[in-house]
């Protein structure tokens, strides 16, 4: 098994320095490949991050200010994060007050949110930091006393002697910044934490609940315009030529534009890093004095538009995609074994296919952002999961330096993958550039669920072979949209408990733009493993637990690196779940469905109860047992895992967006379903107590979950569901009269 | 344009605007009453939840012509510092996620319980139901209404 660890050199990451205004400024690269070459600034007021992508602030009364440096989508890193420092520099977690930090386009790698990877490599860095602030604070008032430091202890910000002496941290800053970082610190064990591992409210949590202004959209400045844009009506089709006149005579409208030269430079080598520009269409931008009165002209602008490729519906789409399965043409991201062979000597075969529609994000906030350009500066203020790539473009795509790019990141109105594209950066920096004005750009509803990467459309084809009451053979095979599964996916759950193993991918290029969505290809292909598996243990003739079992049975010991699941983490998930959840012991009329999964580093097992309300089968409950090592933030662990298990019940249910001829057929809620309060399951959620270093949790709890449901709907009702969403084949939903009276 | 006269938060308010422009935009473009969030423009997501003379209304489909006369209160004027039952209820059980909806979610919650301060389980999932919130925080929600509701009753 391998697992990533973090190695960095403590000098290189940590800096300190007094503060004009007294106390301790402590500056730490929270990720490796770093290259700090300035020392952080004395006066906070001239803090630019050239250096550090984090900062301790101390004040001489004590109190502690932690700059949050990666991106809030709703995840809780900006609480979980700064949790990590705070113990091991062991001050009480009410007096912190964290703050979000701005980005460093120069020096960092990974100032992004996405992958659920924050907690994970923050892990041991942070607390090094912490560990290290707290250590050069003791041997301060060690010398202050004329002891050894390693007589002196800490709590909650105070330092104590052996004679009983106290000093505050406050009190010993000024002398602490000017001490060597010490090398080697050591960090609490487990058993001593105090802050982590407890319940943590969100750290914006008054501001939330008293409507401040925390959001992208919610950012103004004087002399700020809105500007509105008009994009091709459907995929494939490009603007020819527009009619403004209408527009341009009603109120508030200040100017009509049309934008897209600036854009064709993000499709030059090595200005558009991860670039989704939405087509190569010119767009027509309504600039006005209120956001109201930009969305309302654009309405009235007459376009063009003549088609440049084909304007793709969904049933070609689908039949692309199942030419792909039945055709020959794949890449093998992984092959154990004689897949072949071990088909011809089968005693049985099961083969099914499994279909996903097109998903849009659905960001309750939608895409917007903030831009002015002036000679000097480009600054830039909004949501954005990957700030570094969308400052390097901009600075690319108008010829400009990347030093002139003042990015500041606001708290996200949910990312879920959309704002990891730099699109509605790209689009406000040409249009800011082009007025010469602070502008904001937002997107309307119907802009934001039309001009989208959306989670592709993806469909599954597994086949296995059964011989002498086992599984002999295994082939996945994968038609995307747009884009294939990547990295280690192809090692997950089964890969390593099955001989004849083999994974392969085709793809159709679309022009309809995809991306990542929570839990990018997992989110899906869970659905269809962990449905499968229940088929097969029903060929079988096998209990279904039993079959997941056995098989990660064969997985102990492997030496096969790429597998990074812990078959014996994966075993305890599903034993507890199956414990918690009373699985086989439920009463008649209950109906279970259970799915395992492993992604983003964690390990979950979900099972969903179903029950038949008014002759409907409805979920009721799913329990959710996690296995993502320490759980910094209980309090909000279990809010991931809420929100996780009740969206993958939802978009398993009613997600769905189609094309005609290029067209998004949903453009707003009233045509588009997301789950709502009376249709949620109770979340009941376990997380497995251990002290393995923590990992992620803001995607791990989605991908189970439609399995977890379609093979409850399949107890339920007899019916196999192998396409999403559920609510699509009502005819599926029909209860056999037995389980009505049951 | 025309000039209306607006009762916000207690506070008569005069704003030239044309008349068919969404209460949404009144408060957030002209008002910098930045709390109520805009998330579909047609009704259907409760973001922009305020209320007019205490019931819980959509400010992104109500024209400001409408609502001259009647008293309307947002997310700034719900209390003074948060104070409000509802807004701590939120706090206690800590129930946002990214926190975009929670105002509206706040919104449609304290109108509902002004009106049914003893509500069973089935009637917060009613009233609750036209809030979307995209991070599914709605277990939360409705353990925070349910703490809201004995702490009005």
């Amino acid at each position: 098994m391998s697992t990533s660890s973090i190695t960095f050199n403590r000098r290189s990451f940590i800096r300190t320095s007094s503060l004009a205004s007294g106390g301790l400024l402590i500056g730490f690269n929270l990720f490796t490949a770093c290259k700090p070459k300035v020392q952080p600034p004395v006066d906070i007021s001239q803090l630019n991050f050239n250096d550090f992508n984090a900062f301790i602030k101390i004040a001489d009364n004590g109190a502690v200010t932690i700059f949050s440096p990666n991106p809030e989508i709703g995840q809780g890193v900006k609480t979980a994060m700064p949790m990590l420092i705070a113990e091991e520099l062991d001050v009480a977690w009410k007096n912190v007050y964290v703050q979000q930090g701005i980005l460093d386009t120069e020096n960092y790698t990974r100032q992004l949110a996405g992958g659920s990877q924050s907690i994970r490599l923050g892990w041991e860095p942070l607390r090094q930091t912490g560990a290290t602030a707290r250590q050069m604070l003791v041997n301060a008032a060690a010398a202050k006393w004329g002891v050894d430091p390693s007589e002196c202890t800490t709590s909650e910000g105070v330092i104590t002697n052996a004679k009983g002496e106290t000093l505050g941290y406050g009190d010993v800053v000024k002398e602490a910044a000017a001490l060597e970082v010490p090398e080697n610190v050591t960090l609490k064990k487990p058993k001593d934490f105090k802050v982590i591992g407890t319940d943590a409210p969100n750290v914006d949590i008054d501001k939330i609940i008293t409507g401040k202004p925390l959001f992208g959209l919610d950012y103004k400045v004087e002399g700020m315009v809105y500007a509105s844009v008009l994009r091709p009506p459907a995929f494939g089709k490009i603007l020819d030529s527009y009619d403004d006149t209408k527009a341009k005579a009603m109120p508030g409208v200040l100017d009509v534009i049309r934008i897209g030269e600036k854009a064709k430079e993000l499709s030059k080598e090595g200005v558009g890093n991860w670039t989704v520009t939405l087509g190569k269409s010119d767009k027509v931008v309504v600039i006005a004095k209120t956001t109201w009165e930009a969305l309302k002209a654009k309405e009235a602008i007459s376009a063009t538009w003549v088609d440049d490729s084909t304007l793709e519906s969904t049933e070609f789409q689908d039949k692309q995609l199942l030419g792909l399965l039945d055709g020959k043409e794949f890449k093998t991201l992984r092959k154990d074994g004689d897949i072949n062979k071990a088909f011809s000597q089968a005693d049985k075969i099961l083969e099914r296919t499994y279909e996903s529609p097109f998903l849009p994000h659905n960001c309750m906030e939608p895409m917007n952002f903030f831009a002015n350009i002036t000679d000097e500066k480009i600054h830039l203020v909004g949501p954005v999961q990957t700030p570094e790539f969308a400052a390097t473009a901009v600075a690319g795509m108008l010829g400009r330096d990347v030093k002139d790019v003042h990015l500041e990141m606001t708290r996200m109105g949910g990312g879920f993958g959309r704002r990891l594209y730099g699109d509605f950066v790209y689009e406000v920096a040409e249009i800011a550039n082009a007025v010469k004005k602070p502008v904001k750009l937002v997107f309307s509803r119907e802009d934001d669920m039309t001009a989208g990467t959306y989670r592709p459309a993806i469909k599954y084809r597994i086949k296995a072979a059964i011989r002498d009451g086992k599984v002999s053979a295994y082939h996945l095979k994968e038609a995307a949209i747009g884009g294939n599964m990547y990295g280690l996916i192809p090692n997950f759950f089964p890969a390593g408990a099955i001989e004849n193993y083999q994974v392969d991918v085709a793809n159709y290029q679309s022009n309809i733009t995809t991306g990542a969505w929570r839990a990018p290809y997992t989110n899906f292909l869970a659905f269809a493993e962990q449905s499968f598996f229940d088929e097969l243990a029903e060929t079988m003739e096998v209990d279904r637990i039993q079959l997941r079992l056995d098989l990660l049975e064969k997985v102990k010991g492997t030496t096969d690196e790429r597998i990074e699941y812990s078959p014996e983490r994966m075993q305890n998930v599903i034993k507890v779940a199956v414990d918690k959840s009373g699985w086989g012991k439920k009463a008649d009329g209950i109906y279970q469905g259970f799915a395992a999964y492993y992604c983003h580093n964690s390990h979950v097992a979900e099972v969903a109860d179903v029950e038949i309300e008014n002759g409907m089968p409805v979920v009721k409950k799913v329990t959710c047992v996690v296995d993502c090592g320490i759980v910094v933030n209980p309090l909000g662990a279990k809010n991931q895992i809420e929100g996780g298990v009740i969206d993958g019940v939802g978009h398993a249910m009613y997600g769905d967006l189609t094309f005609m001829e290029g067209q998004p057929q949903s453009q707003n809620y009233d045509k588009y379903r997301l789950i709502r309060m009376g249709e949620i399951p109770v979340v009941e959620s376990h997380l497995i107590q251990n002290e393995i270093a923590p990992t992620g949790l803001g995607e791990p709890t989605l991908p189970p979950a439609g399995a977890a449901v379609a093979n409850a709907l399949k107890a339920a009702t007899g019916n196999r569901f192998t396409q999403q969403p559920f609510s699509k084949f009502p005819e599926l939903m029909q209860v056999p009269a037995k389980a009505i009276i049951g | 344009m025309p000039k209306y006269d607006i009762n916000v938060n207690g506070i008569t308010k005069s704003v030239d605007v044309a008349e068919d422009t969404p209460l949404l935009w009144v408060l957030r473009d002209h008002l910098d009453l930045l709390g109520t969030k805009y998330g579909c423009g047609i009704a259907q997501c409760g973001a922009c939840t305020v209320h007019l003379d205490g019931n819980a209304v959509r400010s992104c489909s109500l024209p400001i012509a409408s609502v001259a006369g009647q008293k309307i209160t947002t997310i700034e004027g719900l209390s003074e510092d948060g104070g409000h039952p509802v807004q701590q209820a939120w706090k206690e059980v800590d129930v946002p996620q990214c926190g975009y909806c929670q105002a509206g979610q706040i919104m449609t919650a304290s109108a509902f319980l002004d009106k049914n301060p003893n509500p069973t389980s089935a009637e917060i999932k009613t009233a609750m139901h036209g809030n979307i919130c995209r991070c599914a925080s709605y277990t939360r929600i409705h353990k925070a209404v349910e703490i809201a509701a004995t702490k009005i009753g």
